[in-house]
């Protein structure tokens, strides 16, 4: 990077890029939501749902009215996401009461069980890489990559299954699932952290063995320093770096995750709710559920990059 | 020295010798694959040959042999190795053709996908400008969009089948194809063949298809065997969540889905499927990291 840059320009840069970034993950934001009604559109008029034996001809066409379907397809997805921007996704159809009920009910599970999994993976990735790449060639340098290996090609479904088949069934020391105290977390915090333990600890290993070589930390060993400061005051702190804006993707991966481990042990959060509103054909909920995580999503995708760009400048040139 | 020492020495000499040809085959035997690449071929011949290899019909099943536990465990009949479902289908049976599943769909996908990601990354960096600006835009698009949930909304309007789900992973797997061919064929533009070429007055589509493509054919095979493993997990995971291959086809993720609720008394049923989702991904990571370290160290980032 030129030093002699004036600051105006870069900081001009900074924000031509975040512009950039905020106008394509608004497109995602668009698009998404544009596919959702299309196909909600494309399996019916949404009317018939709420047809039965006492609805008049004017009610039909009131209810045209109110949602505009004399209008054009895209006014009509404009209305639609008006009101969805306003929280009103509609009617679910299997519990015939507003979709944003349904879905702000299942929010805390699915916080709660993340909180549980992002737990899990800091302490298991974080130590297990550092000692992974301090003791290289041990014992902990091998079950470390192993685990790392495991982590990346294990399905999440069947760790979970599996992980109820031993501790739930047969040991019996913690609950198949569902939502309660703490021993519930277990399991389900364990199966959807694990690939980002994995994950986190690949990163933490390679980036602390790429540290651990340089001269900065050489120096410290020279000046007599002790082990535990080399590696804890002088190394892990600049390993940081990378595995820190991981952490934020982390996110991402556990909105998949959710999806599965939810599924497997029956947790009542977002994930389950997208799952079985699908097999019960429930498309109003299936849509909240999509435009919420989707915004989510693109927030989250948006702030990592902001967060990169601050950290590491190199990332606003590309 | 002694005679007795004298006498031992040639034997010890030969042994050593011996220790040492072992270990040099061992280490010649470690530098290539050779587990991963044994699991990958059981599995692709089982897929192929699955008529052949698999003992029973995998969706043919009789009542009266449900439940039964593989054949090591008490109760188990050698007919059945792996046991039988809660219908009395065979289980290694339906393993065997799950595996023909899982690599129609593999390599379909990577076809279609590794096909359109590479026309597309060729033409993004030969071209440049606006063509590149809207491949790569579109990239950072099929980047940032949750797929699963996706797949779900797709699969509640259309219903499940395999072309939808085959449309939906092509979807979403032509990206990484393109951002590497992208990048590698953004090299090869500046190279003096390329400019002798153009010299020369070749046509765009020529410098393309005969100066560019084969540069690139080694990132493409190098980042289509480092999808693999994913690929076969994404299916599972769209199976198991009941939006993938629709029953009764004996898909892995199915598999694992129905053995859910058996886990109490018959865990064979979730237990094998898993296992062999698990080995067949665990193998083609680790060739894929074996034949990207062959063929273009460079892309070790690509994980």
């Amino acid at each position: 990077m030129d030093l002699r840059r004036p600051l105006l320009p870069k900081a001009f840069g900074l924000i031509k890029f975040l512009i950039r970034r905020f106008i394509s993950m608004a497109v995602v934001a668009i698009l998404v939501t544009l596919f959702v009604f299309v196909l909600s559109r494309a399996s019916g008029d949404p009317r018939t749902v709420f047809l039965n034996e006492y609805t008049t001809k004017e009610q039909w066409e009131q209810w045209g009215k109110d949602w505009g379907l004399d209008r054009p397809l895209l006014m009509q997805y404009l209305i639609w996401l008006g009101r969805a921007a306003r929280g009103d996704l509609g009617n679910s159809l299997r519990e015939s009461r507003p979709v944003t009920d349904v879905i702000k009910e299942r929010i805390p599970a699915t916080v709660q069980l993340a909180m549980g999994a992002f737990l899990f993976a800091v302490g298991l990735g974080l130590p297990l890489g550092v000692l992974s790449a301090v003791k290289r060639g041990s014992i902990w340098d091998y079950s470390g990559r192993t685990i790392a290996l495991f982590g990346q090609a294990l399905p999440p479904f069947w760790l979970g299954i599996m992980l109820i088949l031993v501790f739930a069934v047969h040991l019996n020391w913690f609950p198949t699932g569902r939502r309660g105290g703490i021993d519930h977390f277990v399991l389900p915090s364990i199966t959807l952290g694990w690939l980002t333990a994995a994950g986190l600890l690949r990163l933490v290993r390679s980036s602390m063995l790429e540290v651990l070589d340089s001269e900065y930390v050489k120096l410290a060993r020279a000046k007599g320093a002790s082990q535990f400061t080399v590696i804890w005051k002088h190394a892990f702190r600049n390993a940081l770096t990378a595995p820190l804006t991981y952490t934020a993707l982390v996110f991402v991966a556990f909105l998949t995750g959710a999806v599965v481990t939810e599924t497997v042990f029956a947790w009542p959060g977002l994930g389950r709710l997208a799952v079985t509103s699908m097999s019960n054909l429930d498309l109003p909920v299936l849509s909240g559920v999509v435009f919420v995580l989707t915004g989510l999503y693109v927030l989250v995708n948006f702030l990592t990059d902001l967060l990169y760009a601050v950290i590491d400048p190199r990332i606003r040139l590309a | 020295m002694s005679v007795e020492a004298a006498a031992r020495l040639p034997v010890r000499r030969r042994m050593r010798a011996n220790y040492q040809t072992v270990r040099q085959v061992l280490a010649r035997i470690n530098r290539y694959p050779v587990i991963p690449a044994a699991i990958m071929t059981v599995m692709v011949v089982a897929a192929v040959f699955a008529p052949y290899v698999a003992p029973k019909d995998p969706l043919l099943g009789s009542l009266r042999d449900r439940e039964i536990p593989p054949m090591w465990l008490e109760g188990g009949r050698s007919e059945f190795i792996l046991g039988t479902d809660p219908i009395g289908r065979d289980i290694l049976s339906r393993i065997v053709y799950g595996a023909q599943i899982s690599l129609v769909i593999v390599i379909t996908v990577t076809a279609v996908g590794g096909t359109v990601g590479t026309a597309l990354g060729i033409i993004a960096g030969w071209y440049g400008g606006n063509a590149d600006e809207i491949i790569m835009r579109l990239v950072d698009f099929t980047l940032a969009v949750p797929f699963i949930l996706v797949a779900l909304v797709t699969v509640i309007v259309f219903g499940q089948s395999f072309a939808i789900v085959v449309t939906l992973m092509a979807v979403f797997s032509w990206n990484g194809f393109a951002r590497q061919v992208r990048a590698e064929a953004l090299g090869i533009k500046t190279t003096d063949y390329v400019a002798v070429a153009k010299v020369a007055g070749a046509s765009g589509y020529r410098i393309m298809v005969r100066h560019i493509l084969p540069g690139v054919i080694n990132t493409v095979l190098v980042v289509a065997s480092l999808r693999v493993g994913s690929l076969i997990l994404t299916e599972a995971i769209l199976s198991f969540l009941g939006a993938g291959i629709p029953k009764p086809t004996p898909a892995w993720g199915v598999m694992v889905a129905d053995g859910r609720d058996y886990l109490g008394t018959s865990w064979w049923i979730a237990f094998f499927p898993g296992l062999a989702i698990f080995l067949l991904v665990l193998a083609s990571n680790f060739l894929g990291d074996w034949l990207r370290d062959r063929l273009d160290p460079r892309l070790r980032q690509l994980a």
